[in-house]
């Protein structure tokens, strides 16, 4: 009796000794975790703190706290510049493109190899569809660019060869075109690697679905759309919402690659905006004020997307 | 199952449909390999003869000098060794980080479990962007040195994540038994959970390797004017933007000059195949690895 009230005073009474009781005892978890949250603190957090630099006319002499406000001169700037509109004109031309064919072209393929019947076929195309992502974008780009060259490129000689058209054409020279080589590209690379999720999840449904919809005379087309769409629809949703929330963040890696001056007005996205503007003419707060806008758009589109989402589907991330 | 490539005594529909799926998985094979064979075929040719042009899956004139010719170039072996350290390198201490940090997250009795948890996922959304970071590089000191390829991406949450769901999976009763036995937390992840782990942890290095190895940008960003310092992607993205058409005035030197001057076309490609090899060796050996782990941190994210 004596006993139990000492220890029930002793909890309550300082719970702040018990944390350090456990601290004490889990004294090698901290140790493998904490140095590595520190890291994660200076290099994913701070720069956050470097926002504040959209709102400054920043110098780079003086500290964050020691430079002129401005408010929000600069998002002024960015909202009457022409250029602006057109790298979000770009972005979200490329990503729509990049989202719609990333998405339809990974299914339909991962469906089609799923009903390879060959076992050693399948890993084969398998393996081989992967290495593209293992590459660089330099190499990608390089091979991209090698493939559609005026002089014995792959494609221009393929087209030719079929009287498709009569001269070769400059891929690379034409801005028109520059959105779909950019979207062309990423199929390219990434088809494989994105055909491993869905696989799993067709891997994932009963084949006593299968046996039944055979026995009711299904045909394989029938069957793929009535049980194997159906079961990785979840899937599909997820990986939509999660692709909606990066839509605007692209980067400007293939772009970067893959552009040159005479499509310039086709291949600059937000993110080469901010790297040419910004950083490549020392404007830091201008290319700051691109950044934020960036990271804005892409939270307020995953939450649009994740309700819209669950609304209609009941299924979401958050 | 029935084998064979189509199952006789089936349907019309059913013919015509395997003969679709077969003819698009060919397809599909052609167009992902054969870059890549034509690129190696013009890179393995006398490069004078590869301007005629013609050259499919097999060199005409076959040599090894194109070879020879990057090879003797100094910047080109810089670059490799540079490229390797930082693969290496940035590999052990991804692979440390990511399974010390996934270890504790597996201990549900770890009381700042859901702290670090939280702090972690939330890099996955949040990002300060490129020139916040570039600003933290620079005032760290970290520009033009080696270090910038290592530090600052040493932790990546997701990394984290595809590890911890793979501890998940390993029974609790396996360390407390490490426990009776007098093992403390350190000893349990050295002695316990890092051999067993080992599929995922090759997955993750696989990541870890060929992210380091394909990294340019921060090269470009960070080390550009360091010549001890560039990498071996780096160079080819010098080498490749220089003789694109009119590709921007770069801030070109002596290599991609000299490399630009003699034949581009064939000593291009050679440098993307050595660029190349490595990730081709490495890959199908780990496949079953990453395929898992792949699946896993879909299905748990």
């Amino acid at each position: 009796m004596k006993a139990v009230t000492t220890m029930k005073s002793k909890t309550s009474a300082r719970p702040k000794s018990r944390f350090w009781h456990i601290f004490a005892q889990q004294k090698y978890l901290y140790l493998m975790s904490l140095p590595f949250v520190l890291w994660v603190f200076v290099f994913s957090y701070l720069p956050l703190w470097g926002w504040m630099m959209a709102f400054q006319k920043f110098k780079p002499a003086k500290s964050f706290l020691h430079q002129d406000w401005v408010g929000m001169k600069y998002f002024k700037e960015l909202f009457h510049d022409d250029q602006f509109f057109q790298a979000l004109r770009n972005t979200l031309a490329m990503s729509v493109m990049g989202l719609i064919a990333g998405f339809v072209i990974p299914i339909v393929f991962a469906v089609l190899l799923n009903e390879v019947r060959l076992g050693l076929l399948k890993r084969f195309v398998q393996t081989i569809s992967y290495l593209p992502h293992f590459v660089s974008w330099v190499v990608a780009a390089g091979i991209v660019t090698k493939m559609l060259s005026t002089d014995n490129g792959a494609v221009n000689e393929l087209l030719v060869g079929l009287h498709l058209i009569d001269a070769p054409i400059q891929f690379a020279g034409k801005g028109n075109l520059f959105w779909g080589i950019v979207t062309a590209s990423d199929v390219w690379k990434e088809t494989g690697w994105n055909t491993i999720i869905y696989l799993a999840a067709i891997a994932g449904i009963g084949p006593e679905l299968y046996e039944a919809a055979r026995v009711d005379g299904a045909s394989r087309l029938q069957q793929v759309w009535n049980i194997t769409l159906p079961g990785i629809r979840s899937t599909i949703i997820i990986l939509v919402i999660i692709s909606i929330g990066h839509l605007i963040s692209i980067g400007f890696e293939k772009q970067f690659l893959l552009g040159n001056n005479l499509v310039r007005d086709y291949s600059q996205t937000l993110d080469l905006y901010a790297l040419n503007y910004g950083l490549g003419m020392g404007r830091y707060s201008f290319g700051t004020a691109i950044n934020i806008f960036n990271s804005v758009v892409s939270v307020i589109l995953l939450f649009t997307a994740n309700g819209i989402f669950k609304k209609i589907t009941k299924e979401s991330i958050i | 199952m029935k084998a064979g490539l189509i199952a006789k005594g089936t349907p019309w529909s059913d013919r015509a449909f395997d003969i679709v799926v077969y003819v698009v998985i060919t397809i599909a094979t052609i167009v992902t390999l054969y870059p890549f064979l034509n690129v190696l075929a013009i890179s393995l040719n006398d490069s004078t003869d590869s301007v005629r042009g013609g050259i499919t899956i097999f060199p005409r004139q076959f040599t090894l000098k194109n070879y020879e010719t990057i090879f003797a170039f100094s910047g080109l072996i810089t670059g490799l060794k540079i490229s390797i350290l930082r693969t290496i390198t940035g590999t052990i201490l991804g692979l440390i980080s990511a399974s010390m940090l996934a270890f504790t997250l597996s201990r549900v009795d770890f009381q700042g479990r859901k702290f670090v948890s939280t702090f972690l996922a939330l890099t996955m959304y949040v990002s300060g962007g490129l020139i916040p970071s570039y600003i933290l590089i620079k005032d760290l000191h970290m520009m033009g040195t080696f270090a910038v390829y290592v530090l600052p991406g040493l932790v990546s949450a997701f990394n984290v994540f595809v590890i911890r769901s793979f501890i998940d999976g390993i029974p609790y009763a396996l360390q407390e038994s490490a426990k009776l036995d007098g093992a403390n937390d350190f000893t349990i992840y050295w002695r316990v959970i890092l051999p067993l782990t080992k599929p995922a942890l090759a997955t993750i290095a696989l990541f870890l390797a060929v992210g380091q190895w394909n990294s340019w940008f921060d090269t470009y960003l960070y080390n550009g004017s360091q010549d001890h310092l560039t990498t071996l992607q780096y160079e080819l993205m010098k080498v490749i933007q220089s003789t694109t058409t009119n590709a921007d005035n770069f801030r070109g030197r002596n290599m991609v000059q000299v490399m630009a001057s003699i034949s581009p076309e064939s000593v291009k490609m050679a440098i993307t195949i050595i660029v190349t090899v490595p990730i081709l060796v490495v890959y199908p050996f780990l496949q079953r690895y990453f395929v898992k782990g792949m699946t896993l941190g879909a299905v748990k994210s």
